[in-house]
C-alpha cells in the first residue's frame, strides 16, 4: 500500500524509484527464468537426444541400430555410454548384420541469423556424404529454412568427400554453388533466395569435413563391430 | 492519468469478478473484438505459422499463455510500476514468459519446437500483447486481467486455427495430419505456401466483416 499511495502522488516520480521498479522486476523475471530452466533441463536433453537418435537413422539410410564412439585425446575413438555433452562424439550406424554403414557427424555454425546445428552421415567405404540433416536452425521461416527441404536435401544423397592420395587431406572441399551450376560431385547446390543459408551449410560441411573425415578414415577400423567379442 | 485511474479498482481479486459483468470481458476478446479478424494484430505469426492447423493450435496456445501470465503479473505490478518505465517492464515481463514456453515447449516435443522455429522468441513482438499490457492489464484488476487474456488468447488461437485448418484442408488435404480428402483432390499447393495466408486471411475478414455488417443494418 505504501508504495503505491507514493508513487501516486509523485506522478513525476524519481530515478530512484524507477531504478528500484526496474530492478526488482528484473530479479523476479530472472528467478522465473532459472526456475524453468532447472525444471525442464533433464527433459528437455532427454527429447534432444531422442532426437539425435532419429536423425541418425535419417543421416545414414538403411541401418538398425547406432553406438556412439567418443573421441579420445590420442585421435582415436572408443566406444562410450557417456551422455556428457563436452565429450566430443560421432555415431556409427550398423545394418542388421551388422555391417558398419556409416558414421554420423555433428557439425555446427553460423547460419543466417543463429547458430545452425547440422548432422551429416559420412560413409568411409564409399567416402562420400551420404544424409544431412538440420538438428537446430532459426533461419528465417519460409526462406533460410528451405534447406530442410528435400529438393536441398537431394544434394546430400552422395557427395563426394574423398580424401587425398595419403588420406590426410579432404582432396576437393565442399562449396556451396549458385542453383543449377553444380558441375562436381563436391558441390552443393544452392538455393536463390536463401543464399546465405545455403552457403552456411557448405561452410560448416567443409569445415567439419576437413577436421573429421581423415580422423575417421584413419580409425575406421575402430568402428567395426568384432563378431568375436558376442 | 493511468495511474490515477487504478485507484478504482482497488477491490480484492474476487470482489471485482463477482462485481462486473465478466462474461463480457471474457467474451470480447472472442468475438466481438477478436485480435486478428476485428483488431487485425499480430499479423505477422498469423499468416507465418498457419500452414497447418497443428502449428497453429501450438502458436495460439503458446501466445495465450503468454498472454494471460504478463497481464496477471501486470495487472498485480500495476501500481508498483512507474509511468516512465512502463513499456520496459511490459516488455521484460513479456520476454521472460516467452523464454518459459521455449523451454516448456521443448520439453514437450523437439518436433513441435522446430516446426514453430523463429516464431516463438517472435511473440515477445507480438502486438496483441503489449497492447493488452497497456491498454488493459495496467489499468484493471487482476481478475478482469485474467478474463481479458482469455478471451484474447482464446480469440487468437480460433482465429489461428481457422485460417490453419483451412489452409491445411485445401493444402495438404488433410486436417491436424490426418488425410481424408478424396484421391482425386488435387492438392492447392499455393495454400501452404506463404501466398495462401493472404488469400485465407482475406477471405475470412470478408466473410467475418460481411457477417458484421448485415447484423448491425438489421
Amino acid at each position: 500500500m505504501s508504495v503505491q499511495t507514493q508513487i501516486g502522488n509523485n506522478i513525476q516520480g524519481n530515478d530512484k524509484k524507477i531504478v528500484i521498479a526496474m530492478a526488482s522486476i528484473g530479479l523476479i523475471c530472472a528467478f522465473l527464468i532459472v526456475l524453468t530452466y532447472q525444471g525442464t533441463f533433464s527433459t528437455i536433453e532427454k527429447n534432444k537426444a531422442e532426437a539425435l537418435e532419429k536423425a541418425i537413422f535419417k543421416v545414414i539410410p538403411g541401418i538398425s541400430k547406432t553406438k556412439a564412439y567418443q573421441f579420445n585425446q590420442d585421435q582415436t575413438f572408443s566406444a562410450t555410454n557417456s551422455n556428457d555433452a563436452k565429450i566430443q562424439k560421432v555415431y556409427a550406424g550398423y545394418d542388421s548384420t551388422d555391417q558398419l554403414k556409416g558414421i554420423a557427424i555433428q557439425a555446427n555454425g553460423k547460419g543466417y541469423g543463429e547458430v545452425l546445428n547440422v548432422l551429416y552421415g559420412y560413409d568411409p567405404d564409399n567416402q562420400k556424404i551420404i544424409g544431412f540433416f538440420v538438428l537446430e536452425s532459426k533461419e528465417t521461416p519460409g526462406i533460410g529454412d528451405n534447406i530442410e527441404k528435400e529438393s536441398f536435401m537431394a544434394n546430400f544423397n552422395a557427395l563426394d568427400a574423398a580424401l587425398n592420395d595419403d588420406f590426410t587431406k579432404i582432396k576437393n572441399e565442399i562449396t556451396t554453388v549458385k542453383q543449377g551450376k553444380k558441375t562436381n560431385d563436391w558441390q552443393i547446390d544452392g538455393i536463390t533466395g536463401a543464399t546465405i543459408t545455403s552457403r552456411a551449410v557448405g561452410n560448416i560441411l567443409s569445415a567439419s569435413t576437413k577436421l573429421w573425415v581423415p580422423l575417421v578414415y584413419k580409425n575406421k577400423k575402430s568402428f567395426l563391430i568384432n563378431d568375436n567379442s558376442k | 492519468m493511468s495511474l490515477i485511474s487504478h485507484k478504482k479498482s482497488e477491490k480484492g481479486f474476487f470482489n471485482s469478478i463477482a462485481d462486473h459483468p465478466s462474461t463480457d470481458e471474457f467474451i470480447k476478446g472472442v468475438w466481438r473484438e477478436n485480435p486478428v479478424f476485428v483488431q487485425v494484430l499480430g499479423m505477422c505469426p498469423s499468416l507465418a505459422v498457419s500452414n497447418s492447423a497443428i502449428n497453429a493450435l501450438a502458436m495460439g496456445l503458446a501466445t495465450a499463455f503468454v498472454l494471460l501470465m504478463s497481464n496477471i503479473l501486470i495487472s498485480l505490478l500495476r501500481d508498483f510500476i512507474p509511468k516512465q518505465v512502463r513499456i520496459a517492464s511490459y516488455i521484460l515481463i513479456i520476454a521472460t514468459f516467452v523464454t518459459l514456453t521455449d523451454y516448456t515447449i521443448q520439453a514437450i516435443s523437439i518436433d513441435l519446437h522446430k516446426s514453430l522455429g523463429a516464431f516463438i522468441a517472435l511473440i515477445v513482438v507480438n502486438c496483441i500483447i503489449l497492447s493488452r499490457a497497456e491498454a488493459f492489464a495496467s489499468k484493471n484488476s487482476v481478475g478482469k486481467s485474467i478474463l481479458d487474456a482469455l478471451g484474447m488468447g482464446l480469440g487468437f488461437t480460433f482465429a489461428l486455427l481457422c485460417i490453419g485448418g483451412l489452409r491445411e484442408v485445401l493444402g495438404s488435404g488433410s486436417f491436424f495430419g490426418y488425410e481424408f480428402m478424396p484421391y482425386f483432390f488435387e492438392k492447392w499447393v499455393i495454400m501452404v505456401l506463404p501466398a495462401g495466408g493472404f488469400f485465407t486471411l482475406a477471405f475470412l475478414l470478408l466473410i467475418f466483416n460481411s457477417y458484421k455488417m448485415k447484423n448491425s443494418k438489421a
